[in-house]
């Protein structure tokens, strides 16, 4: 096929765009400075569609689509902004906010969280339903990291990062809806689990205090996810 | 003057910390204070919730039997009603127990057949309620506690008449 057609036009908030063909509307929107919110999103890793924060608007669905997921089409006409995308995206967050425990001012991660920088951004004051309160473990059993299941989002970037990239497949979901849980290996302790190889990718990636390193405190907890795209780099140039 | 506004705060279920910041404008509160009467705070000697307010800053969150009865009363007596930090917005540390309950709670408390006060305190509800939940608000300021900057912020614009539009500018935590 020719470079030309690999090609497609289209319009994201009234912008003329071209995109290659394999890319998603999040792609071609984030390359045109376009900014559209994402959480269970990362550069570097595949695309799961969770967490519904990207929803779009794309003229002629009969529904909002995940950005993240949806491939560009030639003549489409996206819209980011809009009453409607904000209500959808205010009341995703605030599903998140109520489904687990997510107490900022007493967590590892605030001031370096996306859930919570999220809520700043989308002008999340409070949330109107009602909190769940669910009784959730935490497995410290890890000698350098501990995982704290009252604030994970289940966004599975952990997941994924242990297995596109570390290639240990430690980390896994089990259980339906609110009630899944991201356990390693076959819900052994995280400090029993003969896979992981305590490489610390999945603490870097996973976007609030959920995963976390112990004895740090303040500004060292911020997490480095960009480590993923320079890694990916690397690793296409070996194999050319 | 005859515009000066009445302005009440009220310390619900918190660590006072909200209060603490409140004081924290430092010598703003000298500009603002030409602008309001503080008729009712656990800053000021008055018992009594006035007939009315035009501003009542709540810190905290609804934890008891007497933060049920207060928060309802202010409602009633208040123009403006701003909950004032994550306490009075989300329940916040004081909403920790609600995955337990007040029963196991006071266990550890009061553990080894200790009796945890009846008389003299008001009960625990059973659930930790951010204000919202109970009655309805006008202003939600965010933050463990809210910046002495967002107080002033909320303050000046309430003051003039104006409601202060927080998203985007305080976080939670
Ligand atoms: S632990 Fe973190 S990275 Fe893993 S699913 Fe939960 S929020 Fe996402
Ligand atoms: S970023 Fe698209 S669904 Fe999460």
């Amino acid at each position: 096929m020719s470079a030309e057609a690999n090609i497609r036009t289209l319009t994201i908030d009234e912008v003329d765009i071209s995109a290659r063909a394999d890319e998603t509307i999040l792609e071609a929107a984030r390359e045109h400075n376009i900014d559209i919110p994402t959480l269970c999103h990362l550069e570097g890793l595949s695309e799961v569609g969770a967490c519904r924060l990207c929803l779009v608007e794309v003229k002629g669905a009969r529904r909002l689509l995940p950005a993240c997921v949806t491939r560009v089409e030639e003549g489409m006409e996206v819209t980011t902004h809009s009453a409607k995308i904000d209500r959808y995206r205010q009341m995703v967050l605030e599903l998140f906010f109520a489904e687990r425990n997510h107490v900022c001012s007493v967590c590892v991660a605030n001031g370096h969280c996306e859930l919570q920088s999220l809520a700043l951004r989308l002008g999340m004051t409070h949330v109107e339903l009602p909190y769940q309160y669910p009784q959730l473990p935490v497995d410290a059993s890890h000698p350098r990291f501990t995982v704290d299941h009252n604030r994970c989002v289940l966004c599975t970037r952990c997941v994924r990062v242990c297995g596109e990239v570390e290639g240990a497949n430690t980390w896994g979901v089990m259980g339906r809806g609110a009630q899944s849980l991201v356990i390693t290996d076959l819900k052994e302790p995280w400090g029993e689990s003969e896979t992981c190889t305590s490489c610390g990718k999945c603490v870097q990636v996973c976007p609030t205090g959920a995963l976390f390193e112990k004895n740090r405190a303040g500004t060292k907890t911020a997490k480095h996810p960009e480590f993923l795209p320079y890694l990916r780099i690397m690793r296409e140039g070996e194999q050319r | 003057m005859s515009d000066t506004k009445t302005l009440a705060t009220v310390w619900l279920d918190g660590c006072s910390g909200c209060h603490m910041s409140l004081l924290d404008m430092d010598e703003r509160l000298i500009e603002l204070s030409s602008q309001f009467t503080l008729v009712y705070s656990p800053l000021v000697d008055q018992k009594v919730f006035p007939e009315h307010v035009d501003v009542t800053l709540v810190e905290g969150a609804v934890a008891s039997e007497d933060d049920l009865k207060k928060v309802r009363k202010i409602r009633d007596h208040t123009g403006v009603l701003v909950s004032l930090g994550d306490c009075a917005l989300t329940g916040n540390v004081s909403a920790m127990r609600n995955r337990f309950g007040p029963e196991p709670v006071l266990l550890r408390v009061y553990p080894d057949g200790q009796k945890a006060p009846s008389t003299g305190v008001p009960a625990l509800l059973d659930r930790v309620r951010p204000v919202h939940e109970v009655v309805p608000v006008d202003v939600f300021v965010p933050g463990c506690p809210p910046s002495a900057d967002t107080i002033y912020q909320v303050l000046t614009e309430l003051l003039a008449g104006r409601v202060p539009t927080l998203e985007g500018v305080a976080h939670f935590g």
